[in-house]
């Protein structure tokens, strides 16, 4: 009872997730296992950006420079690819992200200026790391790295870029979740007094989580340049985006609550809705205003059934 | 046992910036023994808690556990040492389960329940999220949590506070236990009850210092009223008048009013041009009651009443409506710090909205200036309020209501922090307004306070009153024993 209680956001997304796949089912019948491939992969650095901003949103914390990581992780991965080995480059790039978020935490803990404005300085300096890397639109990245993102996986109908954000947010999120540094992470957004009381090392908790956030943005990064073969420095839409998908996936912009799996499958609701907008043939310029409406309406019902469910 | 003290805390001092906190603070502790830790408000005692425990760093002094000086730099450390505080707040996280915050703590799972069992909480199962449980709960969890970790020293801050009877009974059962058992406890407190049953010895500071060390025996009450009082600096002399006859209608009538989580039965008459004061010591209800007065909270029982119409406030608009204003302790909380003194004294002019057209210039003017010359903040006036000392913007804060006028006004602990000469200024200040026909209900954390600025007062113990003294009985000896509660027993 307590699983299905805790877990109840989450399943109504996935709910919420299947009746817009049958929508688009329905509008239009052609829609099958290619057109699933396609929206995964095209929600691929998305969904690494939802998950590493959770990562932060948790802690008690934001990053809003994390489109700009996922630019310096792009064109050096484009970089680097053309020059070294795929295998090792890869590694690099994974590195210089958790890098990139640690020095984030790291300023924020250190300064004590808040997050928000540190965060946005970094936006700008990474932007322009990104920029001096490669001026332009550039580089190689190996083949097999798109082959890896394109098509399907065992199954017909199981898309490659759905498994690998499976894969690697399980992979990093899943060992962490019940340790210690999982619980500090959720303690010191929570509350941070009472973690520090707890004996936990709220600073150390912080900078891990801005770190891992960049990691996330590193995997971002790797899926631009997978997406496209080359490295593009100016960043995407991926900060508002990600933003957008944390609150709808269930994570509170306060800290302490929500995980992972409920922003992800926000992700590709929110995909979703733009697919079965374009399909109808709405104006493009209605389509934001309707994901927006959509957005507020959702979480407003959310707060709602939460407020009810206090008060019994 | 050995000789060696299990805690000993020397010359302990710790200043915030000009302001020092504490002085000479010293507490010392052997296997097995209880030590009350009392003092007046502002003595410095959650500061010495800070410290013991981690949490802060003193400027000066040392801490010996077992004789090896304490690596106490945080929380942590502090436990490591043998050293496991249970503060008055829970430190629980609140979107956690109970699981996972004694995982977050290394706190062993079957002792744990052991404790709670021991402690009289049933029914507790330990998927159930913090900040679902009740308070009195989350009290018992933290001290069993602190149990688990079997420390050689136990400190509980206010433990009791918020607590039900029953529970507060196991608590110093199982406390005085473990102490026979040779743990060493270090008992926070208000409440003399509790310490004589449970406790050894008090130590009781004051101004930031150890003033005595005093084995409980009987009579011990008196002895440690008179050192927490101490000889006080002369704050002036206000002559109590004869008793205030308060005939008429009380312009605000409190009948057996309650709220979460301390205030419990709650009843007094606050009539116009009166100052009645409210005596209490930290969190005996004191703040829940203005909560419910000034429309931040709902009471859970009781009525109010407005010039004998009953009331209720869903909102502190309601409250203001019925000429109601609240001011807060916290400074912060009611000036535009970045405005002029001229301006922030105007606000409550401005403050209806209704009022479109023009302001009065010339009559608001002339009060303003009247308000200025009446807070003596010279030639400033002009500047931004948070240049402002913290005393002079507390003038403003109580002063703008002198310019305004105003029917019923709540004072919450309107001095403290302030230096002894702003203190004197604003006493004449809080008079001048009840001349003017205002009702106020004044909450202050200095005792010396209230027969210089009140007519009367009352006492607040555990959530409801237990007494009710003319200002011209008030002095600080017969307020402290009723603020401790002494006089109930006697």
């Amino acid at each position: 009872m307590t699983l299905i209680r805790n877990n109840a956001w989450v399943i109504s997304l996935a709910l919420l997730l299947a009746v817009l796949l049958a929508i688009t089912k329905a509008i239009q019948p052609g829609f099958g296992a290619p057109g699933l491939e396609s929206l995964a992969r095209a929600a691929l650095p998305f969904a690494f950006a939802t998950a590493g901003m959770a990562i932060v949103v948790i802690v008690g914390g934001i990053d809003l420079s994390v489109a700009s990581m996922m630019a310096v992780c792009a064109v050096t991965a484009a970089v680097l690819m053309e020059r070294m080995a795929g295998i090792p480059a890869l590694l690099i790039v994974l590195v210089v992200g958790a890098a990139m978020g640690a020095i984030n935490g790291a300023l924020i803990v250190l300064t004590k200026v808040p997050d928000i404005v540190v965060t946005l300085a970094m936006l700008f300096v990474w932007e322009g790391v990104a920029l001096l890397i490669l001026s332009t639109p550039g580089g190689a990245t190996a083949d097999w790295l798109e082959a890896a993102i394109r098509g399907f996986f065992l199954f017909s109908w199981l898309p490659k870029a759905l498994l690998i954000i499976a894969i690697v947010t399980a992979l990093i999120w899943a060992p962490l979740r019940g340790t210690k540094l999982g619980l500090s992470i959720y303690a010191v957004g929570s509350d941070e007094r009472a973690a520090f009381r707890s004996g936990v090392s709220v600073g150390r908790t912080r900078v891990i989580a801005y770190a891992l956030c960049g990691l996330f943005c590193a995997f971002g990064g790797l899926s631009l340049a997978a997406l496209t073969g080359i490295g593009e420095p100016v960043p995407g839409p991926y900060l508002l985006a990600a933003v957008a998908a944390v609150v709808l996936g269930g994570v509170v912009l306060g800290g302490g609550k929500g995980g992972l799996l409920g922003p992800v499958i926000a992700v590709f609701i929110l995909r979703i809705i733009r697919t079965i907008l374009t399909l109808m043939a709405v104006d493009p310029n209605v389509t934001t205003i309707v994901e927006g409406v959509i957005m507020v309406g959702v979480v407003m019902l959310g707060t709602a059934l939460t407020m009810k469910g206090a008060q019994r | 046992m050995s000789d060696t003290p299990l805690l000993d805390a020397t010359g302990v001092a710790k200043s915030f910036g000009a302001v020092k906190a504490l002085t000479d603070a010293k507490l010392s502790l052997s296997e097995g023994q209880v030590v009350a830790l009392m003092g007046a408000n502002g003595a410095g005692k959650s500061t010495f808690v800070k410290i013991l425990t981690g949490a802060l760093k003193p400027t000066a002094g040392r801490v010996l556990i077992r004789g090896q000086e304490a690596r106490v730099g945080s929380p942590a450390e502090a436990r490591r040492s043998g050293l496991v505080p249970v503060y008055q707040e829970p430190s629980l996280i609140p979107d956690l389960s109970v699981a996972d915050n004694l995982k977050l703590g290394d706190t062993p799972v079957a002792p744990f329940r052991a404790w709670l069992d021991e402690l009289g909480i049933e029914n507790l199962r330990l998927t159930d999220m913090i900040a679902d449980l009740p308070l009195a709960t989350l009290r018992i969890l933290d001290l069993a949590r602190a149990l688990a970790a079997e420390p050689d020293v136990l400190l509980l801050d206010e433990m009791t506070a918020a607590l039900p009877t029953n529970l507060v009974e196991n608590v110093l059962k199982t406390v005085r236990a473990r102490a026979d058992a040779g743990m060493g406890v270090i008992y926070v407190s208000h409440r003399f009850t509790e310490i004589s049953t449970l406790c050894d010895s008090a130590t009781i500071l004051r101004d930031g210092r150890t003033v005595g060390e005093l084995p409980i025996e009987p009579g011990v009450e008196d002895r440690a009223v008179e050192l927490m009082l101490g000889a006080k600096i002369d704050l002036g002399k206000r002559k109590a008048g004869a008793a205030r006859l308060n005939t008429g209608t009380p312009r605000l009538s409190v009948q057996s009013v309650a709220a979460a989580p301390k205030l419990t039965d709650v009843s007094f008459d606050l009539y116009p041009g009166e100052v009645l004061g409210v005596v209490a010591l930290e969190g005996q209800g004191q703040d829940e009651l203005f909560d419910v007065l000034a429309g931040f909270a709902a009471p859970t029982a009781g009525t109010l009443a407005v010039d004998d119409r009953p009331v209720g406030f869903n909102h502190p608009a309601d409250a203001i409506a019925e000429g109601i204003t609240y001011v807060p302790g916290n400074r912060a909380d009611a000036l535009l710090s970045q405005r002029s003194v001229r301006e922030n004294i105007a606000l409550p002019f401005a403050a209806r909205i209704a009022n479109w057209g023009p302001l009065k210039r010339r009559y608001e003017k002339e009060r303003v200036d009247y308000a200025i010359e009446k807070l003596q903040i010279d030639t400033r006036a002009q500047g931004e309020v948070q240049r402002l000392s913290g005393g002079n913007q507390q003038k403003v804060t109580i002063g703008r209501w002198i310019a305004k006028g105003v029917e019923t006004l709540l004072l919450f602990d309107p001095t403290r922090g302030i230096d002894v000469r702003t203190k004197r200024q604003i006493y004449p200040l809080v008079r001048e307004l009840a001349g003017q026909g205002a009702a106020i209900l004044m909450y202050t954390s200095e005792l010396e306070e209230i027969p210089l600025a009140c007519d009367r007062c009352i006492v607040i113990f555990n959530g409801r009153v237990v007494d009710m003294i003319d200002a011209a009985d008030a002095d600080e000896q017969t307020l402290m024993r009723a603020a401790y509660g002494l006089t109930e027993a006697a």
